[in-house]
């Protein structure tokens, strides 16, 4: 079975965020990439499902600037056999990333292609089932554990209140969350094996962009807490915000 | 949820690291903060090595790491080698000792002075963590000096028989082998010391925890017993040739020491910084008092020194430069900072600094050990001071 994941340079969920003096963007200066950590559960969820199958490959496609060979490797050396980075600069157009991604793609013999649910810079969930529909394959978002057997993928997704399974025929598309999938530590040695594997980098055939960021802003300031009063005497006064300002409650 | 720790890097060091090398040190990073964290304060206080944790360290390849692919070691440069020593002793430097001791002063003499029956036998498994092992050097009458060992080996019929003790043995207890090294001429002759490749299950070996001690609680510190060991003569390890092979090894031990150091400082700066700036006192946090920020420039200035001088050394034995008394003045100087930082950093944390629910004084308890053992920091000064004035003072 060959499996596409694709993933994305992000910031690190621990950076924090300045938004540049432009204004429509952020300061990229002093920010640490990673791959995305949707992705991750992508990856991982791609090599079990390889591991499960006894054979086959899983091929990691990005899409961003030459950078980002650094997120396709450690995905190597998590296990993953070979990269593909579709050099160039990636907007906020979730439509443009899509049709970039599926040109690419339509060219592989996948019979899954995998993604994280969410990029956690720009948080859309518009790419998966973009290129999903682009190459004409069903599409399961949000899953949180899937197998495959004789050509159908069963995805379990975690719906309000329960669970839900789905079906579907290879070749499919699926988005990956967080669930049963805990991304593999690299090992040192998948880290050596990783300069060895195959990474290649070529230009990436960019859709046109057709959405565009005007702005970005910080959240407003959290206001400063209050003091209600002490003990018991509070309580009441407590409930009545909660319930009538807050509408908490 | 707290930040994830980011090292401390003032001086922009990770520009000199290669990717494959941050990337070492990033996995090792998060594995320590996911694995080793939640669970050493208690280990510290039950006195207890958190053994459940070899079979993953195996498994990520961290033993032995600089040795090569073929015996299932992972072929790491000596960087990479030493950035996984520095984050494990973030965690705690009884984690960092057991993959010393494992790495470099029982994996790295069987690969350099074992047969290679020797090599395919142990190496394979001691870098998976199937099999633990432990180095005997020091006796009871012979730390700093083991030139005057009294253990013994000796031939009969046509193998050897060793007799002996030997003290303060890092994973003494639970090794299933023993690289010990023994006299097998006359009492004080430094070429007659060779090393035998013991298992722990040959009769009249025994190991016996060390109790009472005050420092690296979480690891395995105990004293081997050799009584009428007798062993084939495919036990010694053809190229040990005298007192230097023993040294050899503790070269490659204190080379990760210096770094492991340097990952302690770093874990106390990390946990006083944050604590500064949290902790309230006279209507500020303490951060912003000038005494606090004295301590935390002195920490970040000694860390980042430590941090280059390993990097240089690391370099150094790449392209196989490193010189044994480059490494004592890393080790003494690192090992040195660290206890300070150390403590520093506990007294910044006031009572709590005492708890060991905050690091720092669980690390400057240990760093007390790493001080005197792997040639105590009195006896790297001799060293230096020899390699200055070419006058031994021993
Ligand atoms: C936790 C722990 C783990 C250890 N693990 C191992 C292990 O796995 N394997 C192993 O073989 N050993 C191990 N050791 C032993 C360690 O290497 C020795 O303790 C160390 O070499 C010092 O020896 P000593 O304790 O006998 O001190 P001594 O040599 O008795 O030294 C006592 C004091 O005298 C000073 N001194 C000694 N000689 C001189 C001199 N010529 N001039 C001036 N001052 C001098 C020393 O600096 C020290 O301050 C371990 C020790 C500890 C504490």
């Amino acid at each position: 079975m060959n499996i596409a994941v694709c993933i994305k340079r992000v910031p690190d969920t621990g950076t924090r965020i300045r938004i540049a003096e432009t204004g429509d963007g952020v300061e990229t200066d002093g920010v640490k990439y990673v791959m995305g950590p949707y992705d991750e559960f992508a990856v991982e969820a791609a090599l079990q499902l390889a591991e499960a199958a006894e054979g086959g490959e899983v091929a990691l496609l990005a899409y961003g600037p030459p950078a980002t060979q650094e997120a396709l490797r450690s995905g190597l050396a998590m296990g993953a056999h070979r990269a593909v980075l579709l050099a160039g600069e990636p907007t906020m157009d979730g439509w443009a990333t899509a049709r970039t991604l599926a040109a690419e793609l339509s060219g592989w013999e996948a019979d899954l292609v995998l993604f994280g649910v969410k990029a956690v810079d720009s948080d859309q969930q518009q790419v998966g089932p973009m290129v999903a529909e682009l190459l004409g394959r069903p599409c399961a978002t949000a899953v949180s554990s899937m197998d495959v057997s004789e050509g159908v993928a069963t995805c379990r997704r975690v719906v309000e209140g329960g669970r839900e399974v789905v079906e579907m025929t290879l070749p499919a598309a699926a988005t990956i969350t967080k669930g049963q999938y805990e991304p593999r530590y690299a090992s040192l040695r998948g880290i050596m094996a990783a300069k060895r594997k195959p990474l290649e980098q070529k230009a990436a055939k960019e859709a046109a962009v057709e959405l565009v960021v005007e702005a970005l802003e910080y959240p407003p300031p959290r206001p400063p807490g209050r003091i209600l009063g002490e003990g018991p005497a509070a309580a009441a006064e407590l409930v009545r915000l909660l319930r009538e300002e807050d509408k908490a409650i | 949820m707290t930040a994830r720790f980011e090292g401390i890097d003032f001086y922009d060091v990770d520009a000199l690291l290669s990717e494959e090398e941050r990337m070492v040190r990033d996995t090792v990073r998060s594995w320590v903060e996911d694995r080793v964290l939640p669970v050493i304060g208690k280990a510290y206080v039950d006195r207890r090595f958190p053994k459940e944790l070899i079979p993953e360290i195996g498994e990520l390849g961290m033993l032995g790491a600089n040795l090569p692919e073929e015996y299932g070691c992972a072929g790491l440069g000596n960087v990479a080698y030493g950035l996984i020593m520095q984050e494990l002793e973030r965690g705690d430097s009884g984690i960092r000792s057991f993959a010393s001791v494992q790495g470099a002063l029982v994996m790295y003499p069987i690969h350099a002075f074992g047969s290679e029956e020797q090599r395919a036998e142990w190496l394979p498994k001691l870098a998976a963590g199937e099999k633990i092992g432990c180095f005997g050097l020091t006796e009871p009458d012979y730390g700093s000096n083991p030139a005057g060992m009294i253990t013994t080996a000796r031939r009969r019929d046509g193998g050897w028989v060793l007799n002996g003790a030997k003290m303060w043995i890092t994973n003494g207890s639970m090794a299933d082998v023993a690289v010990v090294w023994a006299q097998t001429g006359q009492a004080g002759d430094a070429r007659g010391i060779r090393g035998f490749v013991v298992p722990t299950n040959a009769p009249g070996f025994s190991a016996r925890d060390q109790k009472g001690k005050l420092s690296l609680l979480a690891s395995d510190t105990s004293e081997l017993v050799l009584e009428d060991v007798e062993l084939p003569d495919s036990a010694l390890m053809p190229g040990s040739s005298g007192l230097r092979s023993p040294l050899m090894c503790l070269t490659q031990a204190r080379y990760g020491i210096a770094w492991g150091a340097v990952g302690a400082a770093m874990a106390c700066f990390h946990e006083a910084a944050r604590y500064a700036g949290e902790r309230v006192m006279f209507d500020g946090p303490i951060a912003g008092k000038q005494i606090q920020q004295v301590r935390i420039a002195d920490m970040l200035t000694s860390i980042t020194q430590g941090q280059l001088l390993c990097l240089r050394l690391g370099r150094l034995k790449d392209e196989s430069k490193m010189t044994p008394q480059q490494v004592s003045l890393a080790k003494r100087a690192n090992v040195d900072m660290a206890c300070n930082v150390a403590r520093e950093a506990r007294r910044l944390l006031g009572a709590n600094g005492i708890l060991a629910e905050y690091s720092a004084m669980r690390h400057m308890a240990n760093l007390e050990s790493v001080y005197t053992y792997e040639g105590t920091h009195d006896i790297h000064s001799l060293v230096l001071g020899q390699a200055v004035t070419g006058l031994a003072a021993f």
